[in-house]
C-alpha cells in the first residue's frame, strides 16, 4: 500500500480530531502521522494525515470524511506538487570524547543542538523523511535514548491558498 | 404530506474574507433561504432559562410531538415542557421505545422526529434506534441531558459520554455547555436531520447548560461551514445516462428508499412509464412504486422475486435511484449483475461508487434529478430513439407468471405465516401503515402486503433491530391517527417491546399488533434448518401451540388493557381481522398461532451469486435463454 497525505480543513471545535481519526480507525487505515494546529484563519485548523491506502479505498475514506460536519475542504497533497516535512529531537548519548563527532554530524545535516549535559546531546532537526532517517542512521552508533517526531507538515507549492479555495468555494 | 424543503446549497453558503492582518477576522454571512426550519417567526430578545429555551426552539420549529423519558439530567427540562401547550409530550416506558417511536413517526410523515431522555442509561437505551436510524437515513433528533458541565469526564452519576458513543451512528452529534447555544444548536440539528441524507442528530445538553439564564431570540444563525448539499443533477452525467438509457435493451430501474426521502414517486412513475423500464423497489423502498403497477418486477434481493432478482442480474443497464448496493441485494458482489453499466443517481456522493463502480454518477436529491433525467432522455430520443424492450419485457412477464410469489401448504395443521399477513393486507388496504419487525414475518409482510403509496411500509432494514415494530407503529399512530397502523411482528420481536403498550393504552394510541407467533427466532430457525442440519440451539421461545405458552399473548394484552385475540384456524382469520379492524379505542394485540416450519422463500443463500436463487429449497429456476 502507498502512502497518501491528506491535508483536512476542519472546524476548530471539541471532538473533530476524534471524528477524524476514529473515521480512519473504522476503515481499518493505518494513520502514519497526523499534524493539527490553528491556520490563518480563525476558528479553522488544519490537520495533515499520512495514510496507507489504495485508490479506491482512500476515495472512500476522503468521501466520508466529507461528510463529517465539521470538516470544510480535503485535498491530498502529492509529493511532486507540495513540499512535506518531518521534525525530530532526539536525544544522543555523548560525553567529552564523543561531543564533537555527534555536533559534527548533526552540522552535517544541519540539524541544531538544543541542549547540553554532561553524557547526553538533545538534537533537533527538521526535513523530509529520507533526510530524518539518514540523521538517524548516523546518531544510531552513538546511542540513541530518545526520539519525539512530529507529524509530518505539508503544503502545496505555489501562491494558490487551500483555504481560500477551499472557502470560496462555500461562497459559490 | 411532507414539510421536508430540499436543502439549497445556497443556504449554507457563507462568503469569508480573509483579512490582510495575519492574526485575520473572519466575516461570515450566510445569504439567501435561511434553514431554519418551522414559521421562522420573529422572537426579539427575551430572557429565560435553558431549559425553557429548548422548549421554545421545539416550539418555534414547529415540533408537536415528542416521546421521553424523564430523568435527573434532564429534569430541568421537563419543567416547562409542562407547561407548553403547543408540544404533545409522549411519556414511554423505555427510551428505545421513544427512539423508535420518533423513527416511525419521521418515516410516515416525513417530519423531523424527535426523542427526549436522561444522561447515562437514558441515553445509551436510545443508541440502537440512533444506529436503526442512521443506517435507514430517518430524519429524527435525540435530546439528552447531561451531567452538570463540571462533572464531566469525572464518572459522575449516570454519566455516560453519549456524543462519543454516537460519533460513529449520527449524522451529527452536538455537545451543549453554555445555554446562549441551545437555539442555534436546535435549529442546526434540525437542519442537519431533514436536509441531504436525512439522518439522526443527538443534541446532549448539560444540566447547568439548562439551568442557566440566556436570551432566546428567534430565528437563530445557523452556520455549518462544512456541510454543503447538492441538489441539481450535474448535466454532463445527465446527458451521459440518458445517452446508455437510449442504449439499453435490458434496463432496470433500481428503486431505493431515498426515493422515498426525497418525495419522488410521482416523478418516478412518470419516468418509468417514459422509457418503459422495468422497476424493482428495494426493501426500504416499498410503495415508491405501486406494486400494482405493470412495470413493476418485485423486490431484489436475499428473499427477493425470482423477476426482480433476475431482472438486475441479466441487465445491461442499472439505472440507480436511491439505493446503496447493499449486501442484502446484490449477494456476492462480484457476480452481481455482471453485464450492466450502472448510473447511480444519490444525494450522498460516499455511496456512489463505495460497492459497485458506477459508470455514471449523479449526486443531488431525486425530485430534482428524476424530472431532469426525463428531459435528458427526451432530447436524446429525438436523434436516438431507444431499444425495442419487447423481448425483455418477455423474459421477465415469463418469470412473473412462471414463479410468482407464494408459499406452500403447512403440514402441522397449524396456519401458514404467510397466509394471516396477506389476509391482514388485503382486508385493511393499502391505505393502511404496516410496521414490521425483523425476521420471517418481516420478509413475508414485504412479499405479501401489497404496497401502493410511499410511507406505508416501515421496518428496520439496514441494522435489522428486532422490536423495532411495536414503539415504530406507536409513532407512525401519533404522526397520522386516521390510518390503520398494523405492528406485523414476530413472537421474538414482540417480547423486545412490548411494554409500550401500556404507552399506547395511556395515550389512547390504537395500534393493531398482529403476531406472527411460530413459538421461535424464526429467521434464526430457518438457516439452522437449511444450514445446520435442523439442530435447534436456542431458537425455541415456548411461545406457541402445544408449548408452555410463556408469557400466553392474550393475557399479556389483557394486563395492559389492550384488546386480545388468539386466531389459531385458518378459517377464523378473516373474522379476527374484522375484528381488530373494527376496534378503534384501544390498541388490539392478536396472537396468530402458525407454522413454524414455514419458510421465507425465495432465497438468495448467503454467501452465492444471485444466480443461485431458489424458489423452494434445493430448486433453482431454469433459466430461459433470451430470444
Amino acid at each position: 500500500m502507498a502512502k497518501h497525505t491528506l491535508s483536512v480543513l476542519v472546524e476548530d471545535v471539541p471532538g473533530v480530531l476524534t471524528r477524524v481519526a476514529s473515521l480512519f480507525a473504522r476503515r481499518a487505515f493505518n494513520i502514519h502521522s497526523l499534524a493539527v494546529g490553528p491556520t490563518e484563519i480563525e476558528g479553522i485548523s488544519r490537520m495533515t494525515v499520512v495514510v496507507d491506502a489504495e485508490g479506491d479505498s482512500l476515495e472512500q475514506v476522503t468521501k466520508q470524511l466529507n461528510k463529517l460536519i465539521n470538516v470544510i475542504k480535503i485535498v491530498e497533497l502529492l509529493p511532486e506538487t507540495s513540499v512535506q516535512r518531518d521534525h525530530i529531537m532526539v536525544k544522543v548519548r555523548a560525553d567529552a570524547a564523543t561531543r564533537l563527532q555527534v555536533t559534527q554530524a548533526a552540522e552535517l545535516f544541519r540539524a541544531s543542538v538544543i541542549d547540553v549535559a554532561q553524557d547526553s546531546l538533545v538534537i533537533e532537526a527538521t526535513g523530509n523523511a529520507g533526510k530524518i532517517d539518514a540523521l538517524l542512521a548516523v546518531l544510531e552508533p552513538f546511542g540513541i535514548r530518545e526520539i519525539v517526531q512530529a507529524g509530518t507538515l505539508a503544503v502545496g507549492r505555489g501562491a494558490k491558498s487551500m483555504s481560500d479555495r477551499a472557502l470560496k468555494t462555500l461562497s459559490a | 404530506m411532507s414539510n421536508v424543503t430540499p436543502a439549497n446549497p445556497a443556504s449554507v453558503a457563507k462568503s469569508i474574507n480573509r483579512s490582510k492582518d495575519a492574526a485575520t477576522a473572519v466575516s461570515s454571512v450566510v445569504e439567501a433561504s435561511n434553514p431554519v426550519q418551522g414559521p421562522n417567526t420573529i422572537v426579539a430578545a427575551t430572557k429565560m432559562t435553558g431549559s425553557q429555551a429548548i422548549v421554545r426552539s421545539l416550539e418555534e420549529l414547529g415540533v408537536k410531538d415528542v416521546f421521553g423519558l424523564p430523568g435527573g439530567a434532564i429534569l430541568p427540562t421537563y419543567d416547562p415542557l409542562m407547561d407548553s401547550t403547543k408540544i404533545n409530550h409522549i411519556l414511554v416506558r423505555h427510551e428505545q421505545g421513544a427512539g423508535h417511536a420518533a423513527q416511525g413517526y419521521a418515516m410516515v410523515s416525513g417530519e423531523v422526529g424527535v426523542c427526549i431522555a436522561t444522561s447515562g442509561p437514558g441515553a445509551t437505551n436510545l443508541v440502537t434506534a440512533l444506529a436503526d436510524a442512521n443506517m435507514d437515513s430517518v430524519p429524527m433528533v435525540a435530546i439528552t441531558g447531561q451531567v452538570h458541565s463540571a462533572f464531566i469526564g469525572s464518572d459522575a452519576f449516570q454519566e455516560a459520554d453519549i456524543v462519543g458513543i454516537t460519533m460513529p451512528i449520527t449524522k451529527h452529534a452536538f455537545l451543549v455547555t453554555d445555554p446562549e447555544e441551545i437555539p442555534r444548536v436546535m435549529a442546526s440539528a434540525f437542519y442537519l436531520a431533514q436536509t441531504g441524507r436525512p439522518g439522526p442528530v443527538l443534541v446532549d445538553i448539560t444540566k447547568d447548560a439548562q439551568q442557566g439564564d440566556m436570551t432566546f431570540s428567534w430565528p437563530p444563525k445557523v452556520d455549518l461551514p462544512g456541510y454543503r448539499v447538492v441538489t441539481k443533477g450535474h448535466n454532463k452525467q445527465l446527458r451521459e445516462a440518458a445517452k446508455l438509457i437510449a442504449g439499453a435493451s435490458r434496463p432496470v430501474l433500481y428503486v431505493g428508499g431515498g426515493v422515498i426521502k426525497a418525495n419522488a414517486h410521482e416523478e418516478l412513475k412518470a419516468f418509468a412509464e417514459f422509457i418503459n423500464a422495468p422497476v424493482v423497489t428495494t426493501l426500504t423502498a416499498r410503495g415508491a412504486f405501486p406494486d400494482s403497477h405493470t412495470q413493476h418486477v418485485g423486490m431484489p434481493g436475499m428473499h427477493g422475486a425470482v423477476s426482480a432478482v433476475t431482472a438486475l442480474q441479466q441487465a445491461d443497464l442499472l439505472i440507480t435511484l436511491g439505493a446503496r448496493f447493499d449486501d442484502r441485494v446484490t449477494g456476492v458482489l462480484s457476480s452481481f449483475a455482471p453485464n450492466a453499466k450502472v448510473i447511480h443517481a444519490d444525494i450522498d456522493p460516499a455511496e456512489i461508487s463505495k460497492n459497485r463502480t458506477a459508470d455514471v454518477p449523479i449526486v443531488g436529491s431525486l425530485d430534482e434529478i428524476i424530472p431532469q433525467l426525463q428531459e435528458a432522455c427526451t432530447t436524446r430520443f429525438e436523434a436516438d430513439p431507444p431499444q425495442d424492450l419487447t423481448s425483455w419485457w418477455g423474459l421477465l412477464n415469463r418469470l412473473r407468471e412462471t414463479y410468482p410469489i407464494g408459499y406452500t401448504e403447512t403440514h402441522d395443521g397449524l396456519s401458514a405465516p404467510q397466509n394471516v399477513i396477506e389476509r391482514i393486507g388485503a382486508l385493511t388496504g393499502p391505505e393502511g401503515v404496516y410496521v414490521a419487525g425483523v425476521g420471517q414475518h418481516q420478509m413475508w409482510a414485504a412479499q405479501f402486503v401489497k404496497y401502493e403509496r410511499p410511507r406505508s411500509w416501515l421496518n428496520s432494514a439496514g441494522l435489522g433491530t428486532m422490536g423495532y415494530s411495536v414503539p415504530a407503529a406507536m409513532g407512525a399512530k401519533v404522526a397520522q391517527p386516521d390510518r390503520v397502523v398494523w405492528a406485523i411482528d414476530g413472537d421474538g420481536c414482540f417480547q423486545m417491546t412490548n411494554q409500550e403498550l401500556a404507552t399506547c393504552v395511556i395515550n389512547q394510541i390504537p395500534i393493531k399488533v398482529a403476531i406472527i407467533n411460530n413459538s421461535s427466532l424464526g429467521m434464526v430457525r430457518q438457516w439452522q434448518t437449511l444450514f445446520y442440519e435442523s439442530r435447534y440451539s436456542n431458537t425455541d421461545l415456548n411461545t406457541g401451540h402445544g408449548t408452555a405458552r410463556v408469557p400466553d399473548f392474550v393475557k399479556l394484552a389483557d394486563a395492559y388493557g389492550c384488546v386480545g385475540l388468539r386466531c389459531e384456524r385458518d378459517e377464523d382469520i378473516d373474522a379476527t381481522i374484522q375484528q381488530a379492524l373494527a376496534i378503534n379505542d384501544r390498541p388490539v394485540v392478536i396472537d396468530f398461532v402458525v407454522s413454524a416450519d414455514s419458510m421465507v422463500w425465495p432465497m438468495v443463500p448467503s454467501g452465492v451469486s444471485n444466480d443461485q436463487i431458489q424458489f423452494a429449497k434445493g430448486m433453482t429456476p431454469e433459466w430461459e435463454e433470451e430470444d
